[in-house]
Parts: structure tokens; sequence; C-alpha cells
């Protein structure tokens, strides 16, 4: 019942979020803000990751080619396909629900705490419009994150691939080239919007509707990374089951 | 003016408020005491439409609060003034944005003119050399204060404020009772206090509301309730040891 509960309270969330809006000038500094902070703010850790984990699956993808009649050019295709379909859009997802996520979840739970939240409702702002919406534009923005973290985790794999003695340059790159399908592209980028949408909302909902002090802004902070995790990951199945089966 | 009629709230089940009625007055500081958990805040957030009473209607001057559509209502707000127990400052904001907030979100001033209002409000509540601080940089009177200058900065009718003095030093809690006096004078607005502070009644009482279990059990002024029979009234002035020591001083010399 409490899940049904928690369904509609975000649907109603949502509803609030895109009514009654802020004034123009303020919500434009609000978004540039969250920009900054949203995806400026995570494209290190983003491109440590991403390096480093190509590199792994293409360290992995060789050591696991016992049969010589597999082309080396292999490391480069499964690179490429782990990266594009999984690794960057989920992966970089779910780390991005730990970072963005609790950041999100906290800095909200704590306007909550602090009476922030009411001071906006008293003024007659409508306090959802100006927190949430800023944060679901700037995470429109998510994709080109994705977009460094396939160029990097895709550089990761060549880089080890090819300087730890797995495979040539050229058959690693001819692996990379072989039988691309665009629309994976497609399916990458729509999944990573969906991803995008879900790192916006359900932290600042789990943040927006917490009661208590400053341990339920910590509790509040863990569910957040929780769930949204848990809907980037159904999301991820039944977005897969939809575009590629 | 703010007249309430027969308030009923309840939260989680429990009533809350018990069908208080009373008028608050322009010009006045207008103070609602009570122990804690006799529902202050309760009415409070009633009286500035963050709960909807479940019965009773609120009247700012004579317009029911109730018969407000969406639009109204945000315009109503635009009017309200409110400081917050614990300041309720954005900590994401330095002093001078903080204050300059209300006036950015509703007005269609330049930066200048807000700039200039911004700085007189700062000066009024005695705040000066603190525009570019943040408000953890700064001590817990000073962050009423700046509290204070943002509520009026966009010079408001009526000015809620929740428990101004908790927290505070004497000293520092009597500044703060007294600014909000003057503002409320020198403004002519409708000031709403909670609080159950009796220092705070005996300085800035005009006119003093006892709730008691989510009911009105007395209204009068600051110097009608040291004189009142009231059972309720008499224990909660004479609960404190000062209170009751002055009260055997008082007898004594009567």
């Amino acid at each position: 019942m409490k899940y049904l509960q928690d369904i509609g309270s975000y649907f109603l969330m949502l509803k609030k979020v895109f009514g009654s809006f802020t004034k123009s000038s303020v919500l434009k500094h609000l978004i540039l803000k969250e920009i900054n902070d949203l995806i400026i703010g995570s494209l290190g850790i983003v491109a440590f990751i991403s390096f480093f984990v190509g590199g792994v699956v293409a360290i992995q993808t060789a050591l696991n080619m016992n049969n010589p009649l597999i082309p080396k050019s292999l490391i480069g295709f499964a690179t490429r396909q782990s990266v594009i379909l999984e690794f960057a859009p989920t992966f970089i997802s779910i780390i991005m629900a730990g970072k963005v996520g609790s950041f999100i979840t906290s800095s909200i739970g704590s306007m909550r705490v602090t009476e922030q939240i009411d001071a906006l409702e008293v003024m007659g702002i409508n306090s959802l419009n100006y927190l949430v919406f800023p944060k679901i534009v700037a995470l429109m923005f998510y994709p080109f994150v994705i977009v460094i973290a396939m160029f990097l985790g895709i550089l990761g794999g060549w880089v080890a691939g090819v300087y730890g003695g797995f495979s040539s340059s050229t058959a690693f790159i001819s692996g990379l080239q072989d039988s691309f399908i665009p629309y994976q592209l497609f399916y990458a980028f729509f999944k990573t919007f969906v991803f995008a949408f879900i790192l916006a909302t359900v932290p600042s909902w789990q943040g927006f509707y917490m009661k208590g002090g400053a341990l339920e802004v910590g509790k509040a902070s863990t569910n957040s990374f929780v769930w949204t995790s848990v809907l980037i990951i159904a999301a991820n199945y039944i977005i897969t089951q939809l575009l590629l089966s | 003016m703010i007249k309430v009629e027969d308030v009923h709230k309840s939260l989680g089940g429990e009533e809350i408020l018990k069908g208080i009625t009373t008028e608050f007055e322009r010009g006045k500081t207008n103070l609602i005491i009570g122990q804690s958990g006799s529902g202050k805040t309760v009415f409070l957030k009633c009286l500035i439409g963050l709960f909807k009473p479940e019965q009773g209607r609120i009247y700012y001057e004579d317009k029911a609060i109730q018969d407000m559509d969406d639009d109204l209502q945000r315009k109503l707000r635009e009017e309200i003034g409110m400081l917050f127990q614990g300041g309720a400052l954005f900590d994401s904001m330095n002093i001078e944005e903080n204050v300059m907030f209300p006036l950015r979100m509703f007005t269609k001033q330049n930066k200048t003119d807000m700039l200039a209002r911004v700085n007189e409000v700062l000066k009024r509540v005695n705040l000066e050399n603190v525009n570019k601080k943040f408000p953890a940089e700064i001590s817990g009177g000073m962050q009423k204060r700046v509290s204070i200058a943002r509520a009026i900065v966009n010079k408001p009718k009526y000015l809620f404020c929740d428990e101004p003095n908790s927290g505070l030093d004497p000293k520092t809690a009597t500044l703060i009772d007294t600014l909000i006096q003057e503002i409320t004078h020198e403004y002519n607005i409708t000031t709403i206090v909670v609080t159950h502070d009796m220092n705070s009644v005996m300085e800035i009482g005009e006119k003093v509301v006892l709730l008691k279990h989510g009911k009105l059990v007395w209204q009068g002024t600051n110097q009608e309730i040291f004189k009142t029979d009231n059972e309720d009234v008499t224990n909660f002035v004479y609960s404190s040891d000062l209170f009751k020591k002055i009260r055997e001083v008082q007898l004594k010399e009567e």
C-alpha cells in the first residue's frame, strides 16, 4: 500500500514540477548552476572510470580468446559493443545515481529540514518547479557525459589492447568498425535520456518528501541511491526488450 | 487585519486545533503563546496557508483564504514576510542574495535599485558589511536579523515570526523582539509572533493569545496577562521559578 502511495506521490510531484513556472531570469541562472554542479562536476569521475573500465573490458576479452581461429579484431569489436550498449549508458548511470543522486537528495533534504522549502512556499514560489525543474533541464545534457564515457571507454580499450600487447592497433580499429549498426547508438542515447530523467526526479522526490532531521537526510540519500539504481536497471531491461529484441 | 473563525485542524488522525476564533490587528505585535504541543506552530501554518484547516475560515482583511484561487493565494503570499525558527536562510546564497531573493522573484527592479533596498533593510536591522558572507559564517542572532531583513525587503503587509528567540541569549533575544516591534509600528503591518518566551510577552505583547491543547483559552494584552485570575494563564505564566518569585513579591506588596 505504501509503495502505491509513493508512486502516486511521485507522479503528483511531476505534475507540480511542470506547473506555475519560476521567473525565467531566475530559472536561467538556476539551470546554469545545476549544469555546473551535476554535469561538469561529474566529468572527472566519469572520465577516470570510463577509461579504466574500457581497458579492463579489452584485457578480459583478450584473455578469454583461447581459440587461434578467433581474429584479434574481436577485442575492438567486444570493447565497442560493451562500452556503447551497456557500460557507458547503464554502468555510468548507476555511478551517477550514487554521485549526483545522493547530492540531489541530501541538498533538497537539508533544505526541507532547515525550513528553506517552507520559506519558498510561504513566499508563494512553486518550490518543486524552483528546485526540480532546473535539475531535469540540466540532466538533459547528460548524453554529452555519456558520449565522453563512450569515447574514453573505447580509448582505454585501445590503449590496454595495443600497449598491453594483446592486439595491433590496426586489428583493434578494424574490430571497432566491424558490423557497426547505427540503430544501436539510437538505443543507447534513448535509454540515456530515460536514465537522466530518473536521475533528476527520483532523488528529488526522496529529498523533497523526507521527514525528520539530519539522520533521515542520510537515510533518504541511501534510499535514493537504491531506488534510482533499481529503476535504472528495470528501465534498462524494458527498453532493451522493446528496442532490441 | 487577520480574522480567524472556528479553525479546526487534524494531523495524523489527531485533532490539533479545536475551533480557534480570534482577530489580529494591524500595526500591533500579536503573540500566540502556549506550551509545547499546544498547537501554536500548526495554527501559524494554517494562518500562512501551509496547512489547510478542515473547518473554519481565515480572513486577510475581508477576503477568506479558502475562497482564493491559486493565483490570489500566490499574490497574498507575496505580501507575507516570514521569520522562521532557524532563520531558513538559503545556504547556497550569500547574505545579499538571500535578502534580495524576494525582490528578484516578485519585482522588475534593476540590480542597482534592488541592491540599494537590500542595503537599506540590512542597515535597518543593524547589519552592515556582511553582504558577501554566507549564512554559515555569521552568528545565530545575525541570521535572525538577516531573516527579518529578507522578510521586510518587499514591504509586506503581514509579518509572521515562529519562535524568533529560540536559541538566542537573553540580550540578543530582547534585541530581536524590539526590532520586530519597531518594524511592526514603522511599516504599520500585522505581525504575529509564535513564542513561549515570557520575556517576549512582557516586552512586545500588544495582544496575547494563549493556546492550550489546541483551544484558545485566553486573550488580552501583556498588561492584563499578569492581572487575570484565569487558571490556564497563571499556570503557564508562573511555571518558571523567576516568575513565581515575581508573583510572590507582587502578592506580598498587595
